[in-house]
């Protein structure tokens, strides 16, 4: 016998399901929403995409070293490009290099590594260094620019844009522009009532398609969409996260819509504006930090929705996913305990079901 | 007839095509046979031949040795050339006493048979069940749990349903497709046998849909009977586990730590059926069984109807060998079989199928991080969190494993095999169950120390006591005796 047979217990088959093709296949369905926005937000752009997707995939690389693995494996499995590639579209296209970098660091050293790498972080790796920056460095984090597409009349060059992302002392002032979530805020604290100033906000269809001042992965709701659904189809994810989420932020902007239309914006401008379908989609159903239940992630999902729409409505910060997905995330250790599936042959409390006729 | 919704589950690739259209065949007979006292759950069985003795197919060779346990038959007649150790079909390749038989060629039947029952169901139902007793009849599906005792439990709980087990759930594995395709009137008469010793009024043979020619001669065998209904389950592993079966049927879910026969189901599996047939009918024990040899590394898979303690390698050889080296070989199926150690041991009651398979066919990788993904949790079909459950394991906490319900985990291996990061789940919760089994094993024996030690202190604490208090009263009677003088009445008691 050549064989080494009986080193290794069953099953012996198994699904065609890998990390890796996990991983793969949620970076194909972010692809063409990516492109766009790379395509609208131009050259600066893609310079800040590829730095900090560098910087993530760098630090994964010296984390792993460090902590003794196989960085080629680490980096193989997909898992830090995604991290990289949220982190840099939830930036401002046009914030310059370092802001990328410094979100790399908590993102992947911190946030990953720190805990023990790829499973054991508890707080969504991308979102964490999306608020550290932000909170970090508002100004150069709030500078929006309106969208100038490659190549259209207007659009920076390729050695001027190098200035925008690596230059020193640029200003944006010029040419910096509020987000729709913003301006409709910064009125209402100037006094002027939602309903008077969301009309100024650029129409339904450029929201949607994301012509609009804003981060990258803020842009081409469609697209966004898309992937999303690409991605149930594959049964990388499944339905729970998303509707409970973009379900609940509607219905909280629609109800309260309804009550005063001058101090709340309607659902369906939450639901198009902000970061709603991409965090719906991409960033809360982040598997390492969402719950493992169906019953848990629905109620992960509705978490999300509200904390998203308080915090747009009534803190400081014009948008709201990244930090209501980082207090979900915290809770998910306790949504995993009490929301379970009910054991076969046992009540929910777990007690064995009773004889019919045992009664 | 309707059905219900079960749990989870999941869809492999079944690739039973590559034996479900070839017939079954029988083995020539092997130059010997080895006929292990352990084939069954339950106690080993006890040798009745010793090395020497001449026997006749279907003697008995090895009784019964407990209540839970079943005996063996010779498969052939010849001589009896050893009562030895010999490697048993287990992952362990650790040896156990076995009855080697050469055969003499003739392949003669004893004599001695019981006769068969003309009408099994004008018969008392013990009859028959000391009938399968006799003769051998375990379950074949792989439990290999004692029939016999699994048809007393018509004598405790009130029964409404024979089930019969022909899902076959398990990918490769198609002899009991071929058994239902050939020998369909045999199954539906020893299923209708085993309903009368159960005193089951109907029988329902669920039957997965993948194997239409099955349904179609099954229900073509049980038409002349209106108690016996043969149903098309979904494609759906682990539909026949016993538990996820009944549900499927009935719609009704067996509780924790219950038997389904507390719900009035039983459940059989089909050439455990036939089995009974050929036991009532014409008293012949259990000699044969069909086994499904196949996996990519087979070059001529078949089903095989073999002796029982036939050599594997025999099996292979007549199934053309390998084709190519294979990474593993399988008894059962590849979703719950066990690795074999070596092919020189023999085909026991309980293996359904041997499987050659590739490394193509395993895709064993190395394990990676665990990633939190749920998939084990959506397709677990007990309702466990297998992902919670293998992280205590890991750490060596099986309190928190077994407060996370890893007993009621039917070990189907559906996590396993759905898992991205090829963790072995079921292999942790296997090695759980096995701790947790041999902790309360210890807990029962200290706890029976315990008892018997406090009663023996209670009795010597007693026995002391009875003594003191004679001695006291010897005492007091003699202090009586000399203080006072006695009267006339003390002397006259005295």
């Amino acid at each position: 016998m050549t064989t080494a047979y009986n080193d290794r217990a069953g099953p012996f088959t198994h699904a065609p399901t890998s990390v890796s093709k996990t991983m793969f296949t949620v970076l194909a369905a972010l692809t063409p929403a990516t492109l766009f926005n790379l395509w609208m937000f131009g050259w600066p752009a893609i310079f800040l995409f590829l730095v900090t997707v560098g910087s993530c995939v760098a630090l994964e690389f010296l984390c792993v070293r460090i902590a003794g693995g196989s960085p080629e494996g680490a980096i193989g499995d997909g898992s830090v490009l995604i991290t990289g590639w949220l982190l840099a579209v939830s930036l401002p296209p046009w914030a310059p290099w370092w802001v990328g970098v410094v979100a790399a660091v908590f993102a992947v050293a911190l946030a990953k590594h720190a805990f023990g790498g790829l499973g054991q972080n508890v707080f969504n790796p991308a979102m964490v260094g999306r608020v550290v920056v932000l909170v970090s460095f508002p100004v150069q984090m709030t500078a929006w620019v309106a969208p100038r597409p490659l190549f259209s009349a207007g659009a920076p060059g390729f050695v001027e844009s190098l200035g925008t992302t690596f230059g020193r002392n640029v200003s944006l002032d010029s040419i910096s522009a509020a987000s729709p979530l913003g301006f409709v805020k910064t009125e209402l604290a100037r006094g002027i009532p939602v309903d008077q100033s969301i009309v100024n906000v650029p129409g339904l269809a450029d929201l949607l398609l994301g012509f609009h001042p804003g981060s990258m992965g803020e842009a081409s709701v469609p697209l966004v969409l898309a992937g999303g659904l690409y991605l149930m189809w594959k049964r990388i994810i499944s339905w729970h996260i998303p509707v409970s989420l973009l379900g609940t932020l509607f219905l909280m902007g629609t109800l309260f819509h309804a009550v005063d239309p001058a101090r709340y914006a309607g659902g369906l401008f939450h639901l198009i504006t902000g970061a709603s379908f991409l965090g719906a989609f991409f960033i809360a159903t982040d598997y390492v930090t969402s719950p493992v239940s169906k019953q848990g992630q629905i109620v992960f999902g509705i978490g999300i929705g509200l904390l998203t729409w308080i915090i747009r409505t009534y803190a400081g910060y014009p948008e709201g996913m990244a930090f209501a997905v980082l207090l979900m995330n915290a809770l998910t250790p306790i949504l995993d305990q009490h929301f379970r599936p009910r054991v076969f042959g046992r009540t929910r409390k777990g007690q064995p079901l009773p004889v019919k006729g045992d009664q | 007839m309707r059905l219900f919704p079960v749990r989870g589950g999941i869809h492999p690739d079944y690739r039973k095509e590559r034996t479900s259209e070839s017939a079954i065949v029988a083995l020539p007979l092997p130059a010997a046979l080895y006929i292990p006292l352990q084939q069954h759950i339950g106690a080993a069985s006890e040798a009745v031949v010793a090395v020497g003795d001449v026997v006749k197919k279907g003697q008995i060779v090895a009784r019964s040795g407990g209540v839970v346990s079943a005996a063996s038959h010779a498969p052939t007649s010849g001589r009896v050339a050893a009562v030895t150790d010999f490697t048993a079909p287990h992952p362990s390749g650790l040896p156990q006493p076995t009855i080697v038989i050469e055969p003499d060629g003739r392949d003669e039947w004893a004599a001695d048979l019981p006769p068969g029952i003309d009408d099994p169901f004008a018969a008392d139902p013990k009859a028959i069940r000391d009938r399968v007793a006799a003769s051998g009849i375990v379950g074949m599906g792989g439990a290999a749990f004692p029939s016999a005792v699994k048809l007393n439990l018509g004598t405790q709980h009130k029964l409404e349903t024979l089930l019969i087990n022909g899902a076959e759930c398990e990918p490769y594995l198609t002899c009991d497709d071929r058994l239902m395709r050939e020998f369909a009137a045999e199954v539906v008469d020893g299923a209708r046998v085993m309903a009368h010793a159960l005193g089951a009024p109907r029988v329902v043979v669920g039957i997965e849909t993948n194997k239409p020619q099955a349904i179609e001669a099954m229900t073509r065998a049980a038409a002349a009977f209106p108690d016996v209904t043969v149903v098309g389950v979904p494609v759906q592993y682990p539909m026949g586990s016993e538990r996820h079966l009944t549900q499927a049927i009935t719609g009704r879910e067996t509780p924790a730590r219950k038997l389904t026969a507390d719900l009035g189901v039983v459940v059989h599996n089909v050439a455990t059926a036939r089995a009974v047939h050929h036991a009532v009918r014409f008293g012949r024990p259990l000699v044969r069984r069909v086994v499904t040899v196949s996996g990519g590394a087979i070059a001529r898979p078949a089903n095989v109807e073999a002796p029982l303690g036939t050599l594997v390698s025999e099996l292979v050889a007549f199934c053309g060998g390998f084709s190519q080296p294979p990474r593993r070989v399988v008894n059962g199926g590849p979703m719950m079989g066990q690795p074999l150690p070596s092919l020189e041991v023999p085909v026991v009651k309980g293996m359904s199928g041997i499987l050659a398979l590739t490394l193509d066919e395993t895709d064993e990788k190395p394990s990676q991080p665990c990633i939190r993904c749920g998939s084990c949790v959506t397709i677990c079909p007990c309702g466990l969190v297998p992902v919670e459950m293998a992280a205590f394991i890991r750490h060596d906490n099986l309190d928190g494993a077994a407060k996370s319900g890893v007993m009621d985990c039917v070990s189907c291996g559906s996590c396993s095999y759905i898992c991205p990061s090829h963790i072995p789940l079921v292999h942790f919760f296997n090695y759980a169950k096995g701790a947790l089994n041999a902790k309360d094993r210890e807990r029962r024996h200290l706890d029976q120390i315990k008892a018997l030690a406090e009663s023996h202190a209670l009795r010597v604490e007693k026995q002391a006591a009875a003594k003191k208090a004679a001695a006291a009263a010897a005492a007091a009677a003699r202090a009586q005796a000399a203080a006072a003088p006695l009267t006339d009445d003390d002397k006259a008691n005295a």
